[in-house]
């Protein structure tokens, strides 16, 4: 098979007739193990590539991806196609492609990861089951991915990324099925995950559940747990697109193709930013899209990504655009970018502290099936998971039932009364999507209980 | 019109690449070994306000060997559709099962299975959206938007198209040999905007994909002419609805929204991985205990419910599953008593089942097959009324059209569903729509709450095609027959609202 970089740039060549071209090769190595008590269900190793080939004609683009072995033949086909695809009329983008140099790792090979990296994880998760001092049975599933892209362009880009992943979900329940506690962690590799205290940790969990007490729907103080936030900042983040803004949707929409840029959104010193160099987080320095849609343009492709501030001391400051969004609202495009912080502005308090200062309140460490219920206030309905606690007078007293919410992570944000110290977590339903978040846990008044579990 | 299966997929070597992983499996000394060999083709329009905003197109190929080695799964795919490739996955699958075997206890077994030595099969539909030419697909799609902008109440339309055309070859140790082709389209088109004096709504076509070619656009098996024609005066309405005050109300719930909750709570709650604890971890478990069936009251006696991967242009219908297995139907819920479950062969056997129902799928040969829905259908009343009739027989109720938002527990039980449009019903009319309704319930309780059922008139084949499941997450489709439908006294909520009335 070709090289990446090779195959890249034939792909240039096929398409030179083009006025303009770009080509982008993704690597994926992946391998997983998922487990349930004491049945293995799930295992997997995976090898794929993909290319997709953007070619431009006029203001019109042509966007066709192939996956598999990719011949020469294949490689013809897919720039013809993608040629006769850019022939169409009335495409909205006419942004010329990004231009830059060649990086000076362009050429080497993508990296791999194989079945190896499991066995190691294997046997420290046998331990941690058979360390049962909480008799509870352990569920979960642990990923190690690495993905390498090549970006090339007619405009002379020669751009190479390589981005490690890894994640571990736990989840531990009581034998008889009484009470859950869920525990998630993303890394860059599994083979450093400390297993065992992130077990200890859910069998603290479980023993809170030793009392239960009742709730009821209403308005409550709660505290949420970095995982909770970053669910909730993640559907904030994908509803942040300038697009969507100047057409009158969304959260962030005014009457009139404006934005609400510059309205105060949450309490001073909250800030959710975005930077490509975050220590711990890093991603792609540049745009890498392979389809267009109302926040990315393929025609953005290796566009340089800078620290980013959608939201600085509180205010909205900046909203997802396209260069043609941009250029139409004004503002500097603002690319989204592969990771997702949110600070207070201060050192806060970990979470255990936010319990001990705490009067009364629920105590949330898990959210999901999130779905939206009015796309125009970003309101959006879900439930707890495994783990809603009540806190008294600085201590976890008692389990509660699940319950179901109807909340907007925007609104949200202006009844935030004390914000956590921010730390690297996984969001337990959206972390698929995006899991290089770091997140504090916020104090939040009068959250809605609408329904709750029997 | 049956089409054969597209000949560029019958010139791969696939029974070549099937002989060289699987020979290389056994002298391995796996105990079960299967091959998958996949092609999906997937075409994507998105057209804002009748302007191209992406047109996409991607074909995914690749090849999966699964095998059971010393009681471990073990599963490895490659994108090289080599014979020396496909042997060195097999060796590759046999690698992952040995480093994960400290995680299995209980080793693998799977339920039996007739051998299909020379099974093919297309799936019904007219036209391969991919013969259309994207000019074609393009100007359909701008000619509904520009009708649509030209209402007054409609401000923007974002049209979205998606054709998928999934070539599969599956071969296994036992000697099956299945090769399959099926197509599904899905448009939908959004429309945005309202009345002056109301607020900014979205309205959303009800139209469901289907397993159907491009004769589907044009009026084959849905009237996008119709939907299209009354959804300028239906956005209106709505951007004038008048919010729903919380209480317990009679619902009326039209097939285009009661699918979904039956995806939800009667899909999903009789999957039996779910039931054994295997999704815990992710998409969650379910309150149907393993062994419920033949005792468990699901619902009032007026619910019968069938699984099937047979249906005439259903998502997930198919000829053998992704174990090997021939498609079948059975029952889930007769007269409101649990008598089904849906199960993979290895889910069938623990529960001594002598053979799985076939819900066997992988969304690509990247994953390994997993136990998805298949199409799960409630059986309208043969002679029963009209939706008009059902509404006419409440007095004082609620009636909701179209599927909007879904959330549910993980235990399938506790769930909330909102509504394209609701409309206020009094004295057996409506009386003008209603915004924030969302209505809540227990998944039991609510089917118990089953009061009528419509007739054969109010059914509609309506689906999903982008259901999550499992770890690594994998999409799949799945289409869901039902009538309009009345239950009393469900809860409903005004979603959102400051003190929930």
């Amino acid at each position: 098979m070709r090289s990446p970089p090779e195959l890249a740039i034939r792909a240039l060549r096929r398409a030179a007739d083009c006025d303009g071209c770009l080509a982008l090769v993704e690597e994926l190595a992946a391998v997983h193990v998922r487990w349930a008590g004491d049945s293995l269900t799930a295992t997997g190793l995976a090898r794929s590539r993909r290319l997709t080939v953007v070619c431009v004609r006029g203001s019109s683009a042509g966007v066709v991806s192939r996956s598999g072995a990719l011949d020469d033949d294949c490689l013809d086909d897919l720039v013809a196609e993608a040629r006769h695809a850019a022939g169409g009329e009335g495409a909205e983008q006419a942004q010329p492609l990004v231009s830059g140099p060649a990086a000076e790792d362009w050429a080497q090979p993508p990296a791999e990861t194989e079945a190896g990296v499991l066995a190691g994880f294997a046997t420290r998760m046998r331990a941690a089951i058979e360390d049962d001092a909480g008799g509870s049975r352990l569920s979960g599933y642990a990923e190690q991915q690495v993905s390498t892209t090549y970006l090339a362009s007619s405009t002379g880009l020669r751009l190479r990324h390589q981005q490690p992943a890894g994640v571990l979900d736990l989840v531990a329940a009581r034998a008889d099925g009484s009470a859950s506690a869920w525990g998630g962690v993303s890394t860059a590799c599994i083979a450093d995950l400390d297993v065992a205290s992130l077990r200890a940790r859910l069998d603290r969990q479980l023993r809170w559940t030793c009392r239960r007490a009742e709730l009821r729907p209403g308005k409550y103080q709660v505290l949420l747990s970095p995982a909770c936030v970053a669910d909730l900042m993640l559907q904030l983040y994908r509803a942040a697109g300038a697009r969507e803004a100047i057409s009158g949707q969304g959260p962030f929409s005014r009457s009139g193709g404006r934005t609400r840029l510059g309205d105060r959104l949450g309490p001073a010193g909250l800030t959710l930013r975005s930077d490509p160099d975050e220590p711990g987080l890093g991603c792609a320095p540049v745009l890498l899209a392979r389809a267009s849609e109302d926040r990315t343009s393929v025609l953005d492709n290796g566009l340089r990504l800078l620290p980013t501030r959608w939201i600085a001391d509180g205010v909205l400051t900046a909203l997802v655009q396209t260069r043609e969004t941009a250029r139409l609202t004004g503002q500097q495009p603002t690319a989204e970018i592969a990771n997702l912080v949110l600070e207070g502005g201060q050192d806060g308090a970990t979470l255990a502290e936010l319990i001990a200062g705490t009067e009364r309140a629920l105590l949330v460490t898990s959210l999901w099936y999130l779905r939206e219920v009015d796309a125009q206030r970003l309101l959006l309905t879900g439930l707890t998971r495994d783990g809603v606690y009540l806190v008294e007078h600085g201590e976890v007293v008692a389990m509660l039932p699940d319950f179901r919410f109807n909340e907007s992570p925007v609104e949200l944000l202006s009844r935030v009364s004390e914000v956590g110290r921010t730390e690297p977590t996984l969001p337990r339903e959206w972390g698929d999507n995006l899991s290089r978040v770091a997140m504090p846990a916020l104090r939040v008044e009068r959250f809605d209980v609408s329904a709750v579990s029997r | 019109m049956r089409h054969a299966v597209d000949p560029s997929f019958l010139a791969l070597p696939l029974e070549g690449l099937a002989n060289a992983a699987l020979t290389r499996a056994d002298e391995l000394g796996a105990d079960d070994a299967s091959v998958r060999i996949l092609r999906t083709r997937t075409g994507r329009l998105r057209l804002r306000d009748g302007i191209v905003q992406a047109a996409t197109d991607s074909v995914d190929t690749g090849l999966g060997v699964r095998l059971v080695h010393d009681g471990a799964w073990g599963y490895a795919a490659t994108m090289d559709l080599s014979t020396a490739a496909a042997a060195r996955a097999a060796e590759q699958a046999v690698a992952v099962a040995r480093a994960c075997r400290p995680l299995r206890r209980s080793p693998v077994i799977l339920a039996g299975e007739a051998v299909h030595p020379r099974a093919v099969w297309v799936s019904s539909y007219d036209i391969d959206p991919f013969d259309v030419p994207e000019g074609e697909r393009v100007a359909l799609l701008a000619s509904w938007s520009h009708r649509l902008l030209a209402a007054p109440a409609v401000q923007h339309v974002l049209a979205l198209f998606t054709a998928v055309r999934e070539n599969r070859f599956y071969a296994d140790t036992a000697g099956t040999r299945a090769t399959q082709q099926r197509v599904r389209v899905h448009p939908m088109v959004i429309a945005f905007g309202g009345v002056p004096e109301g607020e900014t709504q979205s309205l959303r076509t009800s139209g469901p994909p289907a397993g159907r070619g491009w004769e589907y656009l044009t009026g084959s098996g849905w009237d996008w002419d119709a939907e299209l024609a009354a959804l300028p005066d239906e956005l209106a309405a709505k951007s004038r609805a008048r919010p729903v005050r919380a209480g317990n109300y009679d619902l009326v719930i039209d097939s285009s929204n009661l699918w979904l909750t039956i995806h939800e709570t009667v899909g999903h709650a009789t999957e039996l991985d779910r039931a054994l604890g295997y999704e815990a971890s992710y998409a969650g478990t379910t309150f149907v205990p393993p062994d419920g069936a033949g005792t468990l009251r699901f619902g009032s006696p007026l619910m019968n419910v069938t699984a099937d991967r047979t249906t005439d242009h259903g998502l997930a219908t198919i000829g053998v599953d992704d174990e090997g297995v021939a498609a079948q139907s059975w029952e889930l819920v007769r007269d409101g008593v649990l008598t089904g479950l849906q199960t993979d062969r290895r889910t069938a056997a623990l529960t001594g089942a002598s053979r799985s129902t076939g819900c066997s799928f992988a969304e690509s040969a990247e994953y390994p097959p997993l136990a998805r829905m298949p199409n799960v259908s409630l059986r309208a009343a043969p002679t029963g009324p009209d939706v008009a009739g059902l509404i006419s027989a409440v007095p004082d109720g609620i009636y909701l059209a179209g599927a909007n938002s879904w959330s549910i527990d993980p235990r399938r039980e506790h769930f909330q569903f909102t509504a394209q449009r609701c409309y206020r019903i009094r004295s057996g009319r409506l009386d003008g729509q209603l915004s924030g309704v969302a209505y809540q319930g227990r998944t039991t309780e609510f089917w118990g709450a089953l009061a009528a059922l419509g007739g054969p008139g109010t059914y509609g084949l309506f689906g999903a095609d982008l259901c999550g499941k499992g770890q690594p997450v994998q999409a799949s489709a799945a289409s869901h027959g039902c009538p309009a439908a009345v239950f009393s006294g469900v809860r409903v909520v005004r979603a959102g609202a400051e003190d929930g009335l």
